[in-house]
């Protein structure tokens, strides 16, 4: 695998009146052309820095960011700017033109290339054709929806034909339904025309639902990175735990006892290994935590089971579950 | 008093208001639009901050905007002298009208532009866009309705200044105001042209308004 990304030891300390922040601490990370990358984390982790220093809005106080091996640091700001027609952004709160109308939004990065009126008019068409807007052409931002603001954003950063598309928490300010339809329009761009998307998000789900490499910030630092499937299945950090788990706040009872999580594998949610369990070790567990996701085209389950005081009636429950060949972990303390 | 050489006095001076007004903030935007943009360019967040430049510009305009406008009449009037030749009439009360109305304009237009989204700034900036591009299609262009209501604003008080260069025999309303009212206690006259200038007043504010409606696409 190419890449097409690489972020080496990138730092970024914002120096105030008195005091000094370091938003990034090092961060290496190489990101593959044509990958689907998620960089997630707790808002203030330092997230939307990073994606930042990927077209250099931001400029790294240390460390280099290498764009098919052009070092943007290197860069005068012409090349610069020429890089950055490569390297298209959607954002959080779209950004669009307000005053201009969906199609002339559309035609803005083609003017700043330098492309003729009429060429920019035909090819902000055929764009809006893609995200499926034609008929909003004429429309102006503020009569559009946030999901079809997004897809006029989007629209417009596919303009320039780029090479990467960095989206900044761009499913943020989206109802749930208009989240899936962007994420999807996001994944049919990434095969459609092979380029490479680095997406910036807080929600795990969104990692789940479409990309293939994730990278967990924390505090400013890179604290794990990998394959969705790896990570999702076997988070060793804390950080990493806290997003895979994310949205299960609710459980304070189960302090103290005995937790584990498993991960279902391909075709073993198939079988009701649980009631199975618990019908041959006549003990009750308790679920805290069980759903289901597509990643990356296979099923993976997760659950977070509370066991019983009885150590031995957990143990032998523990060796049932691995004998069925599900991963299971044992969770110190869970709520946190 | 009332014969047609008072009217045609009022006609005549009415338009010499206008002229005086409408050259004065045509002059005063061409050095009080770069200046507004110099200032926001140059400020700390903006797109070359330059502490200097940002300094320099904010303490003249801050000086010249703290002179009475009375005062300032008087004290340039060697430069109206050296520019326009004469130090009376409506031309040269052009100059010190231009000089007095470009930092206020100045001003007016950076509160514009700084109302201009940062996300939107930032996105031009993503996409490639250099300095001119972007002040010229996102500062001014997103700005546009914001920028007419202060040239409206402006418009209204250089109508204002102008009518105080009757002191210094400038011509115009005020002019007219002074000498029949103040100075020859023909108070109807000067009621007559009090009426006149809150009425371009309101001409102008009224066809700002409409113009900034119809240009702004934010809400419909």
């Amino acid at each position: 695998m190419e890449t097409m990304i690489q972020i080496k030891e990138v730092t970024k300390t914002f120096i105030g009146r008195d005091n000094k922040v370091e938003a990034l601490k090092g961060i290496s990370l190489d990101i593959e052309k044509g990958s689907i990358c998620g960089i997630i984390g707790m808002s203030g982790a330092g997230k939307s820095t990073l994606v930042r220093c990927l077209n250099y809005l931001e400029k790294p106080t240390s460390g280099t960011v290498l764009i098919e091996g052009r070092d943007l640091g290197g860069m005068n700001d012409a090349q610069l700017r020429r890089t950055r027609t490569e390297i298209a952004m959607i954002f959080q709160h779209f950004n669009l033109l307000m005053q201009r109308n969906v199609l002339d939004n559309v035609c803005f990065p083609l003017e700043i290339v330098g492309k003729k009126r009429k060429e920019a008019k035909k090819r902000a068409a055929e764009l809006l054709e893609i995200v499926g807007l034609s008929e909003k052409a004429k429309a102006y931002p503020s009569q559009l929806s946030g999901g079809q603001k997004q897809r006029v954003a989007i629209a417009r950063a596919l303009a320039n034909n780029p090479k990467i598309l960095l989206c900044d928490e761009a499913t943020s300010a989206l109802d749930p339904t208009t989240t899936k339809s962007i994420l999807a329009l996001l994944k049919e761009i990434n095969q459609k025309f092979g380029i490479t998307i680095v997406i910036i998000t807080h929600e795990m789900s969104v990692v789940q639902e479409i990309c293939s490499q994730v990278a967990i910030i924390d505090e400013g630092s890179l604290v794990e990175s990998g394959s969705v499937e790896e990570v999702f299945s076997r988070p060793k950090t804390k950080a990493a735990q806290k997003l895979v788990f994310q949205g299960e706040r609710s459980v304070s009872l189960m302090h103290g006892k005995r937790c584990v999580r498993i991960v279902f594998q391909d075709n073993s949610s198939f079988e009701p290994v649980i009631a199975n369990m618990v019908l041959e070790c006549r003990t009750p567990v308790n679920i805290l935590l069980a759903d289901t996701k597509d990643i990356g085209g296979t099923a993976r389950g997760q659950m977070v089971l509370q066991f019983p005081e009885d150590s031995a009636a957990a143990e032998k429950m523990i060796r049932y579950l691995k004998d069925r060949n599900l991963t299971v972990e044992e969770l110190a303390d869970y709520v946190e | 008093m009332w014969n047609s050489e008072t009217i045609l006095m009022l006609a005549e001076n009415t338009g010499i208001t206008l002229y005086m007004t409408l050259l004065s903030t045509l002059m005063a935007y061409v050095l009080g639009l770069p200046l507004g943009i110099a200032l926001v360019v140059t400020a700390k967040d903006g797109l070359r901050p330059n502490a200097v430049v940002y300094k320099t510009l904010d303490v003249i305009v801050n000086i010249i905007r703290s002179v009475p406008f009375l005062i300032l009449l008087i004290l340039v009037i060697p430069l109206t002298r050296l520019i326009v030749g004469r130090s009376y009439g409506a031309a040269a009360t052009v100059v010190p009208l231009v000089i007095a109305a470009a930092p206020f304009i100045a001003r007016l237009v950076e509160s514009s532009l700084l109302e201009v989204d940062k996300g939107v700034i930032e996105a031009a900036q993503s996409m490639g866009a250099g300095l001119g591009t972007i002040i010229v299609k996102v500062l001014l262009a997103e700005a546009r309705t914001s920028l007419i209501v202060g040239a409206t604003i402006a418009l209204g008080t250089i109508l204002g200044y102008s009518a105080m260069a009757g002191v210094v025999g400038g011509g115009g309303l005020g002019d007219i105001a002074i000498r029949y009212g103040y100075y020859r206690y023909e108070s109807d006259i000067m009621w007559v042209t009090v009426i006149l200038l809150v009425l371009l007043v309101q001409i102008l504010q009224v066809i700002g308004t409409r113009i900034s409606r119809k240009l702004d696409k934010r809400s419909r």
